[in-house]
């Protein structure tokens, strides 16, 4: 790997209920880059993501074991604060999820929480940040309007804003482009490539297409198991598994 | 094709009969309210509103209920505070803290739903016994607490069945931006349900200013206004029931009247929450 893993998963299963949902994952997440996460619905890359920022807390019955380790630490298991960590990671779901209040205080909130309460000093970076997801020329005569308002790109685009507000260092995203049209989509993507710069981006998604041009590296799973990964490039042109393969084909999905 | 004709037939029959249904409600409804106002309104008056009973009042001599308008409004108004403190709480834990006990929640959904069942009258006997256990006299603020108690599960479970419709989303994404439960609750949930609290804290407002049965040995009766929380105070439903009960025709129809107060004060009173929740409205997310 050319570059230093961000994040390393060791032996990581995680069962609900009865259910063997991920199976023995082990993997490096490497630090500045796109990793993409791929496989067929239902083979337990969302629930991967979940367990990065420990959104599975919620869910009754899971068990996990394994490791997870972020900066020497295994997040797993930790007396560190669950928010604290959550912090590092950013999180752009499926269909953005706006806060209920208006475009400003969305990405103000992640400031706020933080303890940030001056008004200049919110507005200035509540400004960096629209301006860094390109949404700041669209949304700035109209801040004190309901995000709901926004169209969903928009909202996409603002909840990245506020996933960024909060200064992580990673960017967790779950097939962020599947609700948008085709130019949203687009411009996220190429955000995404832009943000590589500063942050580490994990994006999880079925479609092929977005995952040969935003990848740096990729992770092909089935049914909870991590079939193959390594280096977009290599992965794209030469995958050594028949069943990676067939999946780039597109012989199933 | 004969089938054709039998689910046709099936449409048609289940269609009337939920337009039969529907006529029935409304039918129902608006001769209630006919009834109430058929006998009411003529004996409403300024004097009805203004005045507290005067000697003979309940022979059909002068006076009015002021009374029991302003001790009706009272009781309500401090059980519905006291109930919305305790119940807002609750709603938000179970949404929000216990959300991955799902077992746990519903036993206490059931529990809710069993207490929200319960008749009025036997939170009325409970609050009694409460109240002679601490050596009380019934007292305005014996009413608040026992009604307090009998509009708690209405509470709750009217905000629970609102939040319950906060899309998982939009917990998850707050929870990632590394926002405590307590942040989400009430930053998050609250904004997002604000319509729905102030229907549920309307619903709880309604069912305590109208209830007679909890309030028949806590409240007590006076022909004074109420001026202390020890103190016992007259209401309406009460009011209407010694009406009601009199055998003389202008205190009967007094009673009516009464009726129609009360019901105005409901209406007002969910037009007013309705406008004022419309505010709020526009930043729910769908």
């Amino acid at each position: 790997m050319d570059s230093t893993a961000k994040i390393t998963i060791e032996n990581l299963n995680l069962r609900i209920g009865k259910q063997h949902i991920l199976k023995d994952i082990s993997t490096q997440i490497p630090e500045k880059q796109i990793t993409v996460i791929l496989g067929p619905s239902g083979c337990g890359k969302t629930t991967l993501l979940k367990s990065l920022n420990r959104l599975i807390d919620l869910y009754p019955d899971v068990k996990v074991d394994g490791k997870i380790i972020l900066h020497g630490e295994d997040i797993l298991h930790t007396d560190t604060d669950i928010t604290t960590i959550r912090k590092r990671m950013g999180l752009l779901s499926q269909r953005p999820y706006p806060l209920p209040m208006n475009i400003f205080n969305n990405v103000a909130y992640g400031l706020r929480i933080s303890g940030r309460k001056n008004r200049r000093f919110l507005r200035k970076r509540v400004q960096y940040y629209l301006e860094l997801v390109n949404l700041w020329d669209e949304v700035k005569d109209r801040l004190y309007d309901p995000a709901s308002s926004l169209s969903i790109g928009q909202q996409q685009r603002l909840c990245l804003a506020r996933g960024l507000s909060v200064d992580p260092d990673i960017i967790l995203a779950d097939e962020p482009t599947s609700a948008l049209d085709p130019i949203s989509s687009e411009v996220v993507e190429k955000k995404f490539i832009d943000l590589k710069k500063q942050y580490t981006v994990v994006v999880v998604t079925h479609s092929l297409q977005q995952a040969r041009r935003i990848a740096d590296y990729a992770i092909f799973m089935y049914l909870g198991e991590i079939i193959e990964q390594g280096p977009a490039s290599e992965f794209f042109s030469n995958p050594r598994e028949e069943l990676t393969r067939s999946y780039i084909k597109g012989l199933f999905n | 094709m004969k089938k054709t004709t039998v689910r046709k037939a099936e449409e048609l029959f289940f269609r009337v009969i939920m337009f039969l249904a529907t006529t029935l409600i409304l039918f129902a409804l608006c001769l209630i309210i006919y009834s109430i106002l058929k006998h009411g309104l003529p004996a409403v008056s300024w004097e009805m509103l203004t005045q507290v009973p005067k000697g003979g009042f309940y022979f059909g001599k002068e006076g009015g209920i002021l009374n029991a308008i302003l001790g009706s409004l009272y009781l309500a108004l401090g059980a519905s505070i006291m109930a919305f403190i305790i119940g807002l709480p609750v709603a938000l834990f179970i949404n929000i803290h216990l959300f991955k006990y799902r077992k746990l929640v519903i036993s206490i959904r059931f529990l809710l739903d069993v207490m929200w069942g319960i008749p009025s009258i036997v939170y009325g006997a409970f609050g009694f016994t409460v109240m002679v256990y601490f050596g009380m006299r019934s007292s305005l603020f014996a009413g608040m607490f026992t009604v307090t108690l009998f509009i708690i599960p209405i509470m709750i479970r009217a905000i629970d069945e609102v939040m319950k419709t906060v899309p998982l989303g939009l917990l998850e994404s707050s929870l990632s931006l590394g926002s405590t439960k307590s942040e989400i609750a009430y930053r998050v949930y609250f904004r997002q349900c604000i319509s729905g609290i102030t229907t549920a804290v309307l619903l709880s407002f309604g069912r305590a200013i109208g209830d007679a049965a909890s309030v028949l040995f806590t409240t007590g009766y006076t022909d004074n206004l109420p001026t202390s929380l020890s103190q016992p105070t007259a209401t309406l439903p009460l009011a209407i029931f010694f009406q009601l009960s009199s055998p003389i025709a202008e205190v009967k129809e007094r009673a009516y009247a009464s009726a129609v107060i009360l019901t105005v004060i409901i209406l007002a009173i969910s037009l007013l929450s309705r406008v004022s929740a419309r505010r709020y409205q526009k930043h729910k997310i769908k």
